[in-house]
């Protein structure tokens, strides 16, 4: 199993996000493989939800044309096999937690060893209720990774101390998409986490511009791109690789 | 208040056996505990109180009457039929009874708007009404489908000083004007309250809703005392969220000889896939904040619902019935929308009353029941609430295009 540690201490870490089976299969793969060897450090793929309560138009766009191709939660597990023929990048899942307790918490977490996916990111399992799941994860070497927010105040302490993998830090409040403006109190907060923690902390919600990506990547150890990314990949262009592969380098190139 | 509040001293009371929990994203975790906090501290507070109970009788007009439906009783030949009026609050439902305590609430939080879902529009109605009352600002998120189903009701909370945002998202209904109302909350929540209308979503917003609806069956079980001097020997009540629903068995819950009945809408039928029944069809699951029962499918992608009432669409169902369900206390039913709309249109010709097309999922349970029952048993069955913004939609369901 790949250790997301060990990638984000060799550099600031670009986490691309895009939606599994957006618009097909085949292309998703191809766009995983073109953003591993164009500079992401770590791919997240989506597994659509029918009611994504986080997620703005942008993404919401992505997840009905994933709906559209006939998404499966068998789906994403093809996708990252797939794409493990032609690349060993660390991936991590993001999805809602009513999708993982249908598999089955120990069904699921199995697959992902299976196929050395590092971590779930889970936006409706906060803290209280991510015991279960957090045990089984564990067990199986692959990381659950919480998200702290804005609002999170008292509890990044407590969530902080329980982290694995790494922390999602939602830079600004409101569901994803891209922004201009972020919350001021994004450098307290990854401060507060250094605290208590050496887990790393990657920044996400909002961010598109290169500048954005150098600015937030000083404050953190790795920076999530997502609607600005799906975006592309609703354009739908024929040359989508050849984008794809542009905006990572220069994303990554601006991380430094 | 009921006495037998339940307390949130430890985490697991978050929880209806399996069901409940706060399965919600972290920005609103931290005015999620907040809010619960908040009740806990008001919920025993003698100012809260008075405030509630003042404003039910003089400004919501309660006690609602139980109603001896005479003529139905004869007609149908078995037990004596007692009809619970919550049609007869202000506002024309039971929706007023929780959203003056939540607005009470969000007022000693010092929140100046609420933000509400709404189906039918009747819980919308009910929390712009208060809004209004409290000088506070308003939005209300509903499908664009019910927009379209009940333009009357979009109307009056738009006179009442409310915003109206139609959902276009997913089947443009109350699941979606759901997840909406919750979107909307994680961009704003300093100022805002989430006003939840069915005994649904995180904890504690389906503890406050059982709290505050449980008035219902305080008075029920007080008034049919009086006149029978006996407990009912079932309680019906239809069942979308369940919010009605538990205030109506609340009180009874612990009378073991009390036999508690939920109506949900089968719509066209349980086994057409064209229904809202979610305790006879549905499975375990996790969504909208709460561990329940969904209508979903196999990988957990959540149903798309159908039911004539727009009050009863929900692929959910609140956990604390999950839990009433799987300790077989409450029985769950299921009625299609052609018997709703033959009781809607038997209790307007037998009674007089012309009732919401949901409590009328109840009445079409009570029309099988009650002639299999003895003279001597009684039933009581909740009316949550009047059935004029119905008329023009039942209309159309009869061939008439009436236009509202």
């Amino acid at each position: 199993m790949t250790n997301l540690k060990q990638v984000f201490d060799q550099q600031k870490v670009f986490m691309p996000f895009i939606v599994a089976d957006d618009p097909d299969v085949e292309t998703t793969v191809k766009s995983i493989v073109t953003l591993a060897e164009n500079g992401a450090d770590v791919v997240e793929l989506g597994l659509p939800f029918s009611d994504p309560v986080a997620d703005g138009p942008v993404i919401q766009a992505a997840d009905l044309r994933a709906f559209k191709a006939g998404v499966k939660t068998a789906t994403v597990f093809e996708i990252v096999e797939q794409a493990r023929a032609q690349t060993a990048v660390p991936i991590v899942l993001l999805t809602y937690v009513n999708l993982v307790y249908k598999y089955g918490y120990d069904a699921f977490c199995q697959r992902c060893q299976q196929l050395d996916i590092s971590g779930l990111v889970i936006p409706d399992l906060p803290l209280e209720e991510n015991a279960a799941l957090k045990a089984i994860a564990t067990s199986y070497d692959v990381a659950l990774v919480p998200l702290i927010a804005p609002t999170s105040g008292q509890r990044i302490a407590k969530i902080a101390a329980q982290a694995t993998g790494f922390i999602y830090v939602v830079s600004a409040m409101g569901v994803t998409g891209q922004r201009e403006q972020f919350s001021k109190q994004l450098a307290a907060t990854v401060a507060q986490i250094r605290a208590v923690t050496t887990v790393p902390v990657a920044i996400g919600f909002g961010i598109h511009s290169p500048q954005q990506a150098h600015e937030l990547g000083q404050l953190a150890d790795g920076i999530i791109i997502g609607s600005a990314i799906v975006k592309l990949m609703a354009a739908q262009p024929a040359d989508l690789q050849v984008q794809l592969a542009d905006y990572a380098q220069s994303i990554k190139q601006a991380l430094g | 208040m009921s006495e037998k509040l339940k307390t949130a001293s430890t985490p697991d009371d978050r929880y209806y056996g399996q069901f409940g929990g706060q399965f919600i994203p972290e920005t609103l975790m931290t005015e999620l505990q907040a809010v619960a906090q908040a009740y806990h501290r008001y919920r025993q507070d003698p100012d809260f109180l008075h405030d509630l109970h003042t404003l039910l009788r003089d400004y919501a007009n309660r006690p609602s009457l139980l109603y001896y439906a005479e003529r139905m009783t004869k007609d149908l030949g078995g037990a004596k039929i007692y009809l619970k009026r919550e049609d007869l609050n202000h506002t024309g439902a039971h929706k007023i009874n929780n959203v003056i305590g939540q607005a009470l609430i969000a007022k000693r939080m010092g929140k100046t708007r609420l933000i509400a879902e709404t189906g039918a529009g009747q819980h919308g109605v009910a929390t712009a009404t208060i809004a209004a009352l409290f000088g506070m600002d308003c939005e209300i998120y509903m499908g664009k489908l019910d927009t379209d189903r009940q333009r009357l009701n979009v109307y009056r909370m738009e006179l009442l000083g409310a915003k109206v945002h139609p959902v276009t998202t997913g089947s443009m209904v109350l699941k979606d004007a759901v997840n909406a109302a919750l979107q909307a909350w994680t961009q704003r929540v300093d100022d805002t309250f989430y006003v939840m209308g069915s005994a649904v979503g995180p904890y504690p917003f389906p503890q406050m809703v059982h709290d505050f609806q449980s008035v219902i069956s305080r008075e029920s079980k007080a008034q049919l005392q009086a006149v029978e001097h006996r407990l009912p020997d079932m309680v019906v009540a239809c069942v979308g969220g369940g919010s009605n629903a538990i205030g109506s068995f609340a009180q009874y819950i612990d009378d073991s000889s009390v036999q508690l009945i939920g109506c949900e809408a089968a719509g066209k039928g349980a086994n057409t896939g064209q229904t809202a029944a979610t305790i006879e069809k549905g499975t375990p699951g996790i969504f909208h904040g709460m561990k329940s029962l969904f209508l979903q499918n196999d990988d957990g992608q959540i149903d798309q619902v159908y039911s004539i009432s727009a009050g009863l669409d929900y692929p959910g169902v609140g956990p604390e019935h999950a839990q009433l369900a799987a300790l077989k206390r409450a029985t769950y039913v299921g009625i299609t929308d052609e018997e709703a709309v033959q009781a809607f249109e038997y209790i307007a010709k037998t009674e007089g009353i012309v009732a919401a097309i949901e409590s009328c999922h109840a009445l079409a349970y009570v029309m099988k029941v009650a002639p299999t029952m003895r003279p001597d048993q009684t039933i009581i069955c909740t009316l949550s609430g009047r059935g004029d913004k119905d008329v023009a939609a039942i209309a159309r369901y009869r061939g008439n295009d009436l236009h509202d």
